[in-house]
């Protein structure tokens, strides 16, 4: 029990709130919106506490890049278990353009400074849905990747990845230092209970800014519109089989 | 039908793991059809009057939970009339959230009770009053005596695992000759011995037909009625405890409600807490939290109507267009919110106020009626912009006008509160 896991967790509007789009299509209303924890990013957390629990590992380092109110997504890892964090501040106005590839050049950055033995993101965040991080924060670091995990089992310098793919499970063996990233059936997280709650507020965060990590944030991505995807349209109800192939053949279908 | 569904919509999340490539938030939403806008900017931990990050974190914790064990299963349990207090006690114990203002040393957290506010506040998120009415039983109604004035060997008994949600709490007050006036109990517990014998019975006794144990009010001696009165530690298995019935009510159904009898019932003296004949001015002493709590708890829930019949206003047409655009709706809605922001004002003002130790009877008193009154106007008000549908069983606003009207009977009636407010403001003839 030695190794030192590294986990992103990013703030994210919550799941359960209707995303609405600025009335300039420059992006989405984030002010006054309940924010919460990505909720990928909660099962990478969970996993590695979990293995710090079986003492697998040392210790659990939560790593939020972006404005101040990251710190919040910070605390509440701190509250289910990770030992201490690191909030890399990037003002709101750079955050706007903070993609996948800023992102993992300063987790990257990160697992060389903390000689992580592994990095555990979520498989995407469900802002953007980008599904990159993992994979290039891997690339970068030139480590092998276990993406897609639906359970992780670690034993000395090797981790064992089942992976969910199209269509079934794929088992991998890869050797650590590597890159993991959670897909939806590796765990269900934790609650953070209240007596961790207080005791979070007592661990460290640590700050620094991307350049105090060598990484330059400018993004050769520029974002020209964004719309509300379009609305479903009405369905249509038919009286018999026959109809339905009559319709079906008309639109084209069969 | 709807209303369910938004309460789903967190642990469906958690349910639905067939996908490795869709959306996460398409998942949520494809499987609900029902949307959760909150209109209002939620409140942050920027600068609240009364909250730290630490409150808002615990809220967001209580709400997964909610949303994740309990509001999938609330339709449920109201027609079963009973939820399984013994499961969802095991879930908040661990969680830490049944002892917040409790002891360190017998499984709380002795945080202030601002953090007891913050958990009643969001319980009210459950999708019915009765679950929320049992949790407060056993955090602020049947346990805060215990913890105060309780010897140590009472309180690892029974203090501790009612904090850890391993033992289920009801309080006997109320009894068929006495509610609004708890001196005139008949319950009696005679002294021989090493024991007490217990004869009597009580009525409206939440949890009562699960609880392990009750903390109840008897009279243990013949002396005037403000100091003849003792809190006992009273184990439901013992012998001569009967369970007469499950009384069957308008609301709150899925919270149990007993009437039960003692028949010499023989309980060791020193379950007694405190000192003997202390025990009225025990239950006295707790008013305060109890008022406050129960104001807190139906303040989100209000919140809650008042969204949902936007939603469902806003997408209902007559006369070819939402039953919303009228502004006679509107703006009843907009009024209805107002009070409510007022009331948590008040709500607010009082806590911290007894945070920083002062008697806030008064305005905890306010607090309490007013959350009546508005819950009965408000429930109304709601349920009436839903037509037929408000009607129905299917809806969460006629839950809560059924469940909603207990708040201006329970835990001290109105008139109850008007009294004590003109004591407070000398009106009162003497
Ligand atoms: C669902 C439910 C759960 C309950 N849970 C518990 C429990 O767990 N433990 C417990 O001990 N009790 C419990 N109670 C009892 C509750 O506290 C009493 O119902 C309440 O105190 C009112 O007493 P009562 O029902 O005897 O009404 P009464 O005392 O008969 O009062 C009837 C009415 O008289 C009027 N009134 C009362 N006082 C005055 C006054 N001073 N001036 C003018 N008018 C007045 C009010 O309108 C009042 O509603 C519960 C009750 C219910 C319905
Ligand atoms: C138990 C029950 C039995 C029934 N039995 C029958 C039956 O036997 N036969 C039958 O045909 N129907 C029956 N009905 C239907 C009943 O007549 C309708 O529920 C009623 O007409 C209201 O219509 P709605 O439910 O569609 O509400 P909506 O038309 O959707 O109205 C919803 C709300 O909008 C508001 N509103 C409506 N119009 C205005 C306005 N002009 N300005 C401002 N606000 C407005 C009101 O607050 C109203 O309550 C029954 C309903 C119930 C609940």
């Amino acid at each position: 029990m030695s190794g030192r896991v590294l986990v992103g967790v990013k703030r994210v509007i919550d799941y359960a709130v209707k995303i609405r789009v600025k009335p300039d299509h420059s992006g989405v209303v984030t002010e006054g919106v309940k924010h919460s924890m990505n909720p990928f990013c909660e099962i990478a957390v969970e996993e590695a506490v979990k293995m710090k629990e079986k003492k697998l590992i040392k210790e659990v380092v939560a790593v939020s890049c972006g404005p101040q109110q990251v710190q919040e997504t910070i605390r509440t890892a701190l509250a289910m278990g990770a030992d201490r964090g690191i909030h890399v501040e990037v003002s709101a106005k750079e955050y706007e353009s903070l993609g996948p590839l800023q992102v993992s050049k300063i987790m990257a950055a990160l697992a060389r400074k903390e000689e992580a033995q592994l990095v555990i993101l979520g498989k995407q965040a469900i802002d953007g849905d980008c599904n990159q991080t993992g994979q290039m924060t891997a690339a970068l670091l030139d480590w092998p990747q276990g993406t897609f995990a639906s359970e992780v089992t670690l034993e000395g310098g090797h981790v064992k990845v089942v992976r969910e793919i199209d269509g079934g499970l794929e088992t991998i063996k890869i050797t650590t230092p590597a890159v993991l990233t959670a897909d939806l059936r590796l765990n269900t997280p934790r609650y953070a209970t209240l007596p961790n709650i207080m005791k979070a507020k007592k661990k460290k965060i640590a700050n620094m800014k991307p350049a105090d990590l060598g990484v330059e944030l400018a993004s050769k991505l520029e974002v020209l519109r964004v719309d509300e995807p379009p609305q479903r349209q009405a369905g249509v109800k038919v009286e018999s089989v026959d109809d339905l192939v009559g319709k079906l053949k008309e639109a084209g279908r069969i | 039908m709807a209303v369910r569904a938004a309460g789903q919509i967190a642990g469906i999340c958690h349910l639905c793991r067939s996908s490795t490539l869709g959306s996460f938030r398409t998942l949520c939403r494809n499987v609900s059809s029902s949307k959760h806008t909150p209109s209002n900017a939620p409140e942050t931990p920027v600068d609240h009057l009364i909250y730290t990050p630490e409150h808002f974190a615990l809220k967001e914790s209580i709400k997964k939970i909610i949303d994740q064990e309990i509001n999938p299963h609330v339709d449920q349990w109201e027609s079963e009339g009973k939820f399984p207090a013994h499961k969802v006690f095991k879930i908040l114990g661990n969680a830490g959230i049944l002892g917040v203002n409790k002891p360190v040393e017998y499984g709380g957290l002795g945080l202030d009770f601002s953090y007891s506010v913050a958990v009643s506040e969001e319980l009210g998120n459950i999708r019915c009053g009765g679950i929320p009415m049992a949790i407060g039983v056993q955090t602020d109604m049947a346990t805060p005596a215990l913890a105060r004035f309780g010897s140590d060997e009472l309180k690892k008994e029974f203090l501790r695992p009612s904090i850890l949600g391993d033992k289920v709490a009801c309080l006997g007050v109320s009894e068929v000759g006495a509610g609004s006036d708890v001196s005139s109990i008949m319950t009696k517990a005679v002294r021989k011995g090493e024991e007490y014998v217990i004869n009597g019975g009580k009525m409206w006794t939440t949890n009562g037909t699960q609880a392990d144990w009750m903390c109840l009010l008897a009279n243990t001696s013949d002396g005037p009625p403000h100091r003849n009165k003792s809190l006992i530690c009273l184990p439901m298995s013992l012998p001569g405890v009967h369970i007469a019935r499950q009384i069957d009510k308008m609301g709150m159904r899925s919270s149990d409600t007993a009437e039960v009898f003692f028949d010499d019932v023989r309980v060791p003296s020193k379950n007694v807490i405190g000192q003997e004949g202390m025990g009225f001015t025990y239950q006295m002493l707790q008013f305060q939290e109890e008022r406050l709590w129960a104001v807190a708890n139906t303040l989100t829930t209000m919140d809650l109507i008042i969204q949902e019949t936007i939603d469902y206003t806003r997408q209902r047409k007559i006369f070819k267009m939402p039953v919303l655009h009228h502004q006679t709706v509107h703006f009843r809605l907009a009024e209805l919110q107002t009070e409510v922001e007022l009331l948590r004002s008040l709500l607010h003002r009082a806590t911290a106020l007894f945070i920083r130790g002062n008697d806030v009877t008064k305005l905890a008193s306010m607090a309490k009626l007013k959350a009546g009154r508005l819950a009965r106007e408000l429930g109304d008000s709601c349920l009436q912009f839903w037509g037929g549908m408000g009607f129905t069983n299917d809806v969460l606003v006629s839950r809560f006008y059924r469940d909603s009207r207990l708040i201006s009977i329970g835990g001290g009636a109105d008139e109850v509160m008007l009294g004590i407010i003109c004591k407070y403001m000398d009106t009162l003839p003497k």
